[in-house]
This record gives C-alpha cells, structure tokens and sequence, in this order.
C-alpha cells in the first residue's frame, strides 16, 4: 500500500516553563526583547525552570490518529499548544501541512449574552470560517447540536452539555487536515460522545489526528500510535497501542487496599488468589484459566456465617463482573474462617483487574463490612479487546 | 491537494522583522470578517446589559466639561479668552480627549478581554486590534453627533472646514492607537503598565489644550506646545469652529513619525502573543 503524507512532523521539541510567576513573566519579557532583536530564546533551563516537555519528536500520516497519554502534568496539553502554535517551541521544530483545527475548549468565546445563532458565527470566525461558510452550514450545525428549539436563546440560559454541543458542532465543520483534540469528549451524555465518534471516524480518512485523553478505552478505540508521556519526556512511543496502555496502568497499579466499612464481628484477615502464575504482588492467570479466590476471615460473635460478594472491576474502575454462589445460612463459630471461592473458565480480556469484597449479614441483608481493592490480578491473552468481557465464540459456516 | 499550507513552529530566531511585518499585514487584510465579528459581539453584549446604554461612552469627557464650565462660569478660576463660548471649548476638547484616550486604550483591552480565547484557539490575532478599531469608531460616533448637537445650541457657525473634521480625528485615533500598540505587549504581560497609563493620561490632560489655552509665556508654554497631544485636539477643533490653526505643521510631523512606531508595534505585538499565552494560559 502507499504510504500517505506526512502531515505532521516534530523534530526534537522541547518546552521550559517557570515556576514561579514573578520570574516567568521577567523571563516573558526578556523573551520579547530578545525575540524582537531577532535572536531565538537560549535553550538551557535559566533558574527556576522546568522542561515541561522534553525532545519529543513524531511523524503524523494522512488518516493516523496519535493517542497523548500520560499522567496530569505530564505535557500532554503543552505539546497540543504548541502543535496548535498556540505557545512556540524553545527548541526543536514542527511542520504542519494543511488546515489546522483544534478542539481544545468547546466553545471558547461564547458570549453568553449572546444568542446562540449570534454565537455560531463568533465562534466560526475564530474558528476561521468565511462568512458563506457558516451561512451553508448554518442548518446543519443547528440541528448537529440538536438545539432547533433553543438557537435564539442566550447561551447564558444553556446547560453546559448544550454548549458543548453547540462548540463541536461548529468545530466539526472545519474540515481540518490536522485535528487536535485535548479531552474535550469527557463532557457530555453518552449520546452525544457517540455521535462525536462518528463524526472523527467520518473524517479520519482525510485527517492526521492528535487525540489526548484519559479513557483509555477511547484511545484504544480511535488510536493506532501512542505516545505515553511522564514528566514531559516520551516513555513509549509506537503502534503498539495495548503495551502503551498497559504501561500506563502499571503507573497507577499501587492502588490501596481500603476499609470502607467496617465492624466488631468480621474482618479479613487474607486475600489468595490460588493458581498464581504471576508473583504475589501481582497475580496472573492465562485467559479462561480457573479464577480461585482463598479468604481467611476473622470472626468474633458472628450467629451465621455471613454472604460474600465480590465485585470485579476493571482498570478503569468500570464494574466488569460479580462472583455469584448459592448462599446457604450455616451456623458460624468464632475465629478464623477461610473459604474458596473460584469461577471456572474466566473469560476476561487481557489486562489489569481488581476486587472488592463485600460481607453481608444474611442473605442481601444490610452490609456489615467492605473492603475496595482487596486485591489486583492481571490477565494475560495476545488478543486485545477495549471491552472487559472476552468471551469465546463458534462460527458456523452454513453456506460453503 | 497539490497547494497546501505549510505551518513551521520553531523558536522563531530565525525569523526577520520584515517577515513577520509582511504576515502581520496580510493577517490584518485577512481577518476582516472575525474583526468585524468580534466587534458586533462585543457592541451588542455591551449594551444589551443596559438600560442607559451609549450614555456611558460619554458621561466622563461630559462631567469633566461640565466641571470646568462651572469653576470658569462662577469665576473660581480665571481662564484666558478662548475666542469661542467657553462651553464649546470645553464640551470639544474633553469629547475629543475621550475619543483619543480610547484610541490608546483600545488595543490592550480588545487583546486581554480577548485573553481566554488566545490561549485556546489559534487565529489571526491582528482582528483583535481591528476590532477594537471598529469599536472605537462606533463608540465615537455619538460623542460627534452630541458634539455637533451642542455647537448648534451654542450658535457656532457653520464652517466648509468642519467636513474636514472626521479625517483629522482619523488621523488623531491614528496617534492614539500608535501609541497604545507599542505599549500594549508589555501591558499584557504586566497591570501595573495600564495603571501607569491611566494616571499618566489623567496628568496629560492638564498639560494638553482641552479644557484651556495654552497660556502666553512661561514654561507650560513650552511643554504644551511639545506635547504631541496637543496638535491633535487644536487642529480638531479649529476646523470645527473655524478658528486659524498654526498646528498643521506639526500635526503631520507627529502622523509621520507614528507610521514607523506603528509598524514595529505590529511587530512587537505578534511576537508577544506565544509569550504572553505561555506565561499567562490557564
């Protein structure tokens, strides 16, 4: 196949902030004088100084899409203003072919004064839409963001989702080259993130994508490059958008044990889970190996043996599953209790999971005790799903 | 697909003031529509959250007049002659101060009220100045028209020169706007330079010809005469009311020299806005 063009090329960019204000801005207006003298900016750090983003240097092709992911502060937002020119590069260069447009802020520059037609053609023309543009478009834009009702009312008077809607409504109409898109997408309901799916799978064909996000299951739904930042410098880079995303969790993998309720008459005492292929930091099972799960319990004045719940999640805390048995009511007796309870045949998709165990009195009583996070295990499978479930499939071939 | 635009960003050492001279022209030429845009926007946002409106574009330069026709008119200070009744002298000379000072203010305010998008969205910053052009004219216009208003209440003649009037007011916005662009880089970057502006304007005004003549002798003399303010509010308001003015002179001189300052503020102002938005984005 041949290779499209590049449409965006970063060599070796890097950015230095200050720290403190006072000395930014003295250094903002030795950077103005010196800028205008016609000599560039010295690229060592002066005091006071941090790089925010540090030799960052990457190749864009026609219908790419770019994931940024990192932590918060992590200069995922200052390398999006830079490749929007929005702030200059104190060292390196980046060429951009094409329309450049940019979905940092939904809406930037409404007027909320201002009706919501008035503020149509504001925002297109920051957006840098001729006049006749928006003057066609105007129809569809209105009943994108679905607001036929509403489009004379003041913006003032709109909830935010209907000011979100309204800005990618307008933004969509750019028909960019380069698309930049920093989170932007968190807001609003899930309609409305669908339809806005829709619309960047519609352009990405014709469009060099930089997406920055935190829902990983969005990046690995619309990426095919990663770049995972730390600090400001590039920590992984390339296709391999599922290592990218695992290195990502494995930042956030400390994940505490907590209480959150507590009592007099049960607490855990231990958490196993039994064929362990992995260390015990972190437990791992193959794809639709036994789930085992050992629980020793310390009971103190407990009349019946209490109903266990354990609820699994995956690493985007999203509820992935519930371990269901019969529950019979035994007569308890005081000191430790352990038990085993497993799941033949776990279909999860490959990655980082957790669980919560959750003790109930009697059968769906009031909850005495629960404990988030008790324990993580890890998955493992070569196939990669955004979806929790993983589940096994036939295929019959009925006609041939 | 075959002509596109190629965008570099570097750390700009390279780039000669020519260059950014010639993108900023073409930026202005450019953004006709989003000035004019911004403009409306911020006209009707003005003043649809008001009863009195355009009343308040003039009640400063008017309660300043109003001032000083009492303090002249009860005879607690003593003004020279002005050869014209005192009232037009001074209604004239504050509604044209007003009108320049807001020529010197327009700029830093259409930028930083501008702020939240700048750091946001990239566009031809040059339609912000544009703008705030187009704003300045609009807010003129009413204090003309009351000008006028009060000349024929006061029984001034009608002069031919007085059509002359809109080009020299022109050419004094031109001054004003001049001026405020050079400073307003380093105004956005630091308050204390609007503070500094606004008191030092307060302070100019007494030593420029707006609400009394520049006195026979002595050292006022010399710096009201100096003062670049001045042929701007003499010339104005001599082709109003049709009095002899020997400020022409000078009056070019200081049209002239503004042209190369208003050139390198174009320049100045474009390189600021990356290092204004890097020390100032949320």
């Amino acid at each position: 196949m041949e290779e499209k063009e590049v449409l965006v090329k970063v060599e070796g960019v890097s950015k230095k902030f200050s720290k403190d204000l006072k000395t930014g801005l003295k250094y903002g207006l030795t950077d103005l004088f010196t800028n205008v003298l016609g000599g560039g900016k010295p690229d060592k750090l002066r005091p006071k100084e941090f790089w925010a983003v540090q030799d960052i240097s990457f190749e864009l092709r026609r219908g790419e899409c770019l994931g940024l992911i990192g932590h918060n502060g992590a200069g995922k937002s200052t390398l999006l203003k830079m490749l929007n020119g929005l702030i200059r590069p104190d060292v390196g260069k980046i060429t951009m072919k094409g329309r450049i447009g940019a979905l940092i802020e939904l809406g930037a520059g409404f007027n909320n004064i201002l009706t919501g037609r008035e503020n149509i053609y504001n925002n297109g023309a920051v957006l840098g839409l001729t006049k006749e543009e928006i003057d066609s478009k105007l129809e569809e834009i209105i009943s994108f963001a679905e607001l036929h009702e509403f489009i004379d009312m003041p913006v003032q008077h709109y909830s935010s989702g209907m000011k979100v809607r309204l800005g990618f409504a307008v933004a969509a109409q750019m028909n960019p080259d380069v698309l930049i898109i920093d989170e932007v997408l968190a807001v609003g309901d899930l309609g409305f993130v669908l339809k806005c799916f829709k619309t960047i799978d519609s352009i990405l064909p014709n469009t060099a994508i930089v997406f920055v996000s935190h829902s990983m299951p969005m990046v690995s739904r619309i990426c095919n490059h990663v770049i995972l930042m730390d600090g400001g410098k590039s920590i992984f880079q390339g296709t391999a958008v599922s290592k990218a995303i695992d290195l990502y969790y494995g930042k956030f993998a400390n994940s505490e044990r907590t209480v959150v309720m507590d009592s007099d008459l049960v607490s855990l005492e231990k958490v196993e889970i039994l064929n362990n292929r992995g260390d015990e930091l972190m437990p791992i099972l193959n794809w639709k190996d036994k789930l085992e799960i050992a629980l020793t319990f310390n009971i103190t004045g407990l009349k019946t043996y209490p109903q266990i719940k354990i609820f699994i999640f995956d690493k985007e805390q999203r509820s992935a599953g519930l371990l269901y048995y019969q529950y019979e009511e035994k007569q308890a007796r005081d000191g430790d209790w352990r038990v085993v309870i497993s799941h033949e045949n776990l279909q999860f998709s490959k990655g980082v999971y957790n669980f919560s165990v959750v003790l109930f009195e009697s059968y769906d009583s009031q909850p005495l005790y629960r404990i988030n996070s008790a324990q993580n295990f890890q998955v493992v499978h070569d196939v990669d799903s955004w979806t929790p479930l993983l589940l096994e499939a036939q295929i019959d071939y009925e006609n041939n | 697909m075959s002509e596109q635009r190629v965008t570099v960003y570097t750390n700009q050492g390279n780039t000669s003031f020519l260059k950014v001279l010639r993108a900023s022209i073409s930026d202005i030429f450019n953004s006709g529509f989003l000035a004019r845009q911004i403009a409306i926007r911020d006209i009707k946002a003005q003043y649809r959250q008001s009863y009195l409106g355009i009343l308040w574009a003039f009640i400063t330069p008017l309660t300043t007049a109003l001032v000083w026709v009492f303090l002249q008119s009860t005879g607690t200070v003593q003004l020279t002659d002005t050869g014209i009744p005192y009232p037009v002298y001074a209604f004239s000379g504050t509604l044209i101060w007003s009108i320049i000072t807001g020529a010197i203010n327009a700029p830093q305010m259409s930028t930083s009220s501008a702020k939240s998008i700048i750091s946001k969205i990239n566009f031809p910053k040059e339609a912000l100045l544009l703008s705030g052009i187009y704003k300045l004219l609009f807010n003129a216009i009413p204090k003309i028209l009351l000008l006028i208003i009060l000349l024929v209440i006061f029984g001034v003649d009608y002069q031919h020169s007085a059509w002359l009037f809109p080009l020299v007011m022109l050419g004094a916005v031109f001054f004003g706007f001049t001026l405020g662009l050079i400073l307003t880089p380093i105004g956005l970057l630091y308050n204390d330079i609007s503070k500094l502006v606004m008191t030092g304007l307060r302070f100019m005004m007494y030593l420029t010809p707006v609400v009394y003549m520049i006195p026979a002798d002595g050292i006022m003399k010399t710096i009201m005469e100096w003062n670049p303010f001045s042929p701007m509010i003499l010339l104005a308001r001599s082709v109003l009311v049709g009095t002899p003015s020997d400020h022409l002179g000078y009056y070019f001189l200081v049209l002239l020299c503004c042209v190369p300052i208003l050139l390198l503020g174009l320049v100045f102002y474009r390189i600021s806005i990356p290092i204004i938005v890097e020390r100032s984005s949320s």
